[in-house]
């Protein structure tokens, strides 16, 4: 099998706009899971709302479409209530972020073995661009016209804070590390979160000087510092830049999970 | 045995294998005994962060085909709302038990009330249409709860056990039946489409894990479980039948105590108001006073004011400021005398009383 | 017959438990029908608490106290929050280590804090001291009953010091009674 024939044939054409980055971390996920050679049968994705949300209903396993930030939580009760499922959280920075910031922190508490893949545009894409707890200061959204003055969260450090075991951050450049990253996230008993930054340029890119769908990639590819350069240059006492955006593997650690197959 | 921990072992019976929830009083007590009992029966038991997660969990539970709970009171009420709809809309079989105290916002939370009942039916946004409960002792705490698992699992659809803080936490007597009837869920069959409902209006159970690979969306969706947001016609026709699934059915759904079908004064009641009711009736013993004691509040059965073909009056007491009465003078030319009552405490019989005696 | 008790005193002192010990006694072992309820504020401990429990040879109706014809009381506090409207006919037994107030009814002293710390050497059992002195002192379960209901409800390796709590309750109430 490869990824492709997880699609649901009969649902597409899908939503996303030309040159969105999510229909790439859904091939990445869907690499990862066909890699591991999990069947349809026992996998379940759960999504809550927002474009990355609309992934499941391209998927065709057990998907469970649900309301805005609750999709961890209503995956929690599926994987405690049968956890011989295999339970994949889609999910975006909103979604996530903002209205389900409560139950991303809890479920990392519980360490719950989900598999959480975030999607992070760093904007509400879905309803025409405004600001999420991931747009940049400064950045320009339909909530943010002078400008966000708020400080954007560290999804990744929340997770790590909070008990995940396992932490990583890509973004839509970094596929082969993607698909590293969800396969590891897989394999991990316990909480896994993948954030993948993505590219948004109908709602983010146009407003924020990425005019060409490739020049906010590009961004990606040059902005993008492993954690490992980036722990060096802390040591050395350097300041890494606002606009860096460490990637890697952030925590990786086995803390009693919950939930898990017996 | 107190009717909390009634309500519990009523569930347990019925072969709840799955309660998610957020401690709140006066319902907690229900939580704490699944929390004791759950885990030694091979269910699960899961204290969430908040109420919002608390059903969000029992949806998915129920979604592995397992039969769930959880509990709560108003404010958790409150905040289950949406998830509520989102039940209702993917025809999820859930059982939510509300242990009522006084509301708006905090309010009383050790005194009892009946201010949710017309939130248990109304207070998601959009049409819909469910099943309430109203126990009025300790035995029925076990005996409703066990019978909401099967009305959740035939109908698809969240059922409400809506008590209150005196039924909740007061001891009595309760017999445990020796077998609990189940009635549980049709799977879907094979090759059928997941949202296509048959005469029954209810279709079959598609549970995660057997094969299905059905998709679940709160959104409008087509009977292939598609969304398909935007077509008036799948949306009149997926929401026409949720709420005809029920209500066409409310006659069969009924389930009442009728007292002195003749009378000319009847009391209407659901609840702990039923119990200062039958101690009237106990201490007067007039054949022209009857009562009609509702253990289905919702969806509500107007056939069964005609039981009572003489009556001229109904006295409705209840623990809110007249939420059913409304409901009652909606469906009869009958005066209707709302006994609306705040503050936590039982109408007092001899109260009743007297207002019999000013009607006369 | 309907039988009202009210008890009444400060939370932590067992009030709910004598009521549910009571009503288990009357249900479980005379064969009778009983309904216990209470109200409570948001503390633990401390505060005013109150505890009811109606006793029947026929099916409870009303679940709450109207006209309780026998008080148990406990503390000053609860005196004066449940005790003081009590009606003529009605027998109230007292902590009389505790509450300092008597009522317009007959009233039955016992000194159960005093005899719990003093005799059994643990306030905690007063609870048990006053439900030994209102079985005696009103019959409303039988002694058999009560001796059962409370071992049934009291946490294990305690059932001793609890059974002695309710037999100075029976001496203290039989002393009062009998002059």
């Amino acid at each position: 099998m490869s990824y492709d024939e997880w699609f649901r044939d009969d649902r597409l054409p899908h939503i996303y706009c030309a040159g969105c980055g999510n229909g790439t971390v859904i091939n990445c996920t869907l690499s990862a899971v066909d890699q591991m050679g999990w069947t349809k049968d026992e996998t379940v994705f759960v999504s809550g709302i927002g474009c990355s949300s609309r992934a499941p209903g391209y998927i065709v396993a057990d998907s469970l479409h649900t309301t805005h930030g609750r999709a961890i939580a209503f995956a929690t009760g599926i994987k405690m209530a049968n956890p011989d499922l295999r339970v994949i959280v889609f999910t975006g920075d909103g979604d996530l972020a903002a209205i389900g910031g409560n139950h991303f922190i809890h479920a990392c508490r519980r360490n719950i073995d989900l598999t959480v893949v975030c999607m992070n545009n760093m904007i509400y894409g879905m309803t025409g661009g405004q600001g999420s707890p991931t747009t940049p200061q400064g950045a320009l959204s339909t909530t943010t016209p002078y400008g966000s003055a708020e400080a954007a969260f560290d999804l990744c450090g929340l997770a790590a804070a909070a008990g995940a075991n396992y932490v990583a951050r890509y973004t839509s450049y970094h596929v082969k590390e993607l698909i590293r990253a969800v396969r590891t996230g897989l394999e991990t008993p316990g909480f896994s979160f993948i954030e993948a930054l993505v590219q948004c340029p109908t709602n983010f890119g146009r407003r924020n000087k990425f005019r060409q769908v490739m020049d906010q990639i590009e961004f990606f590819k040059s902005h993008a510092l492993l954690v490992q350069k980036a722990d060096r240059m802390r040591e050395e006492g350097k300041k890494i830049p606002d606009d860096m955006i460490v990637i890697g593997e952030l925590a990786r650690r086995n803390r009693p999970p919950l939930g898990v197959r017996k | 045995m107190q009717g909390n921990t009634a309500c519990a072992e009523g569930a347990l019976a019925a072969g709840c294998r799955f309660f998610g929830g957020y401690p709140i009083t006066p319902s907690t007590e229900i939580a704490e005994h699944m929390a004791l009992k759950l885990p030694k029966t091979g269910g699960v038991f899961i204290q969430m962060e908040d109420e919002i997660a608390g059903i969000a969990a029992v949806i998915g539970a129920s979604w592995t085909g397992a039969r769930a709970m959880t509990a709560t009171s108003g404010p958790g009420f409150s905040l289950m709302m949406e998830n509520l709809g989102f039940a209702v809309m993917t025809e999820t079989p859930c059982v939510v038990v509300n242990i009522q105290r006084g509301g708006p916002s905090t309010g009383q939370p050790t005194m009892a009330a009946q201010g949710d009942m017309l939130q248990c039916r109304f207070g998601s946004h959009g049409d819909y249409s469910v099943i309430a409960l109203s126990p009025a002792s300790v035995q029925e705490m076990y005996d409703l709860t066990a019978e909401a698992f099967n009305l959740a699992d035939r109908f698809r659809i969240p059922v409400f056990v809506m008590a209150d803080e005196i039924i909740g936490h007061m001891r009595e007597k309760l017999v445990v039946p020796d077998t609990v009837t189940r009635d549980d869920r049709i799977p879907l069959q094979k090759g059928n489409l997941p949202f296509r409902a048959g005469d029954s209006l209810v279709p079959g159970f598609p549970a995660f894990g057997k094969g299905y690979g059905v998709h679940v969306t709160g959104l409008t969706h087509d009977e292939r479980g598609y969304p398909c947001a935007t077509s008036p016609s799948v949306h009149e026709d997926l929401v026409t039948r949720l709420v005809n699934k029920v209500e066409s059915a409310r006659n069969t759904i009924a389930s009442c105590d009728v007292i002195n079908p003749d009378a000319q004064v009847v009391f209407i009641s659901y609840g702990a108001p039923s119990r200062a009711v039958e101690q009237v009736l106990h201490d007067i013993r007039r054949d022209d006073v009857g009562h009609l004691r509702l253990k289905v509040v919702w969806p509500f059965a107007e056939s069964l004011l005609s039981r009572f073909a003489n009556a001229e009056t109904f006295i409705v007491p209840e623990l809110n400021m007249g939420q059913i009465a409304r409901e009652i003078e909606r469906h009869t030319d009958r005066t209707v005398i709302p006994v609306p009552k705040l503050g936590g405490e039982l109408h007092n019989p001899s109260d009743l009383a007297r207002l019999l005696e000013e009607l006369a | 017959m309907r039988t009202e008790i009210r008890f009444s005193g400060f939370g932590g002192q067992g009030i709910i438990l004598a009521a549910v010990i009571v009503g288990r006694a009357a249900v479980m072992y005379d064969n009778k029908y009983a309904v216990q309820t209470q109200v409570y504020g948001p503390e633990a401990r401390g505060g005013a608490s109150m505890s009811a429990v109606i006793i029947d040879d026929e099916p409870v109706l009303f679940p709450k106290v109207t006209s309780p014809d026998i008080y148990v009381i406990m503390s000053q506090e609860g005196f004066e929050k449940y005790g003081v409207s009590v009606s003529g006919g009605a027998i109230m037994l007292v902590d009389s280590s505790l509450v300092h107030s008597r009522p317009s009814c007959r009233c039955i002293e016992i000194p159960a804090t005093k005899e719990a710390r003093e005799s059994l050497g643990r306030d905690i059992v007063a609870n048990i001291i006053m439900l030994g002195a209102l079985v005696a002192a009103t019959g409303v379960v039988s002694r058999e009953a009560i001796e059962k209901a409370i071992l049934d409800s009291v946490p294990r390796g305690t059932e001793e010091l609890n059974l002695k709590a309710m037999k100075k309750g029976f001496e203290l109430a039989e002393k009062v009674m009998h002059g």
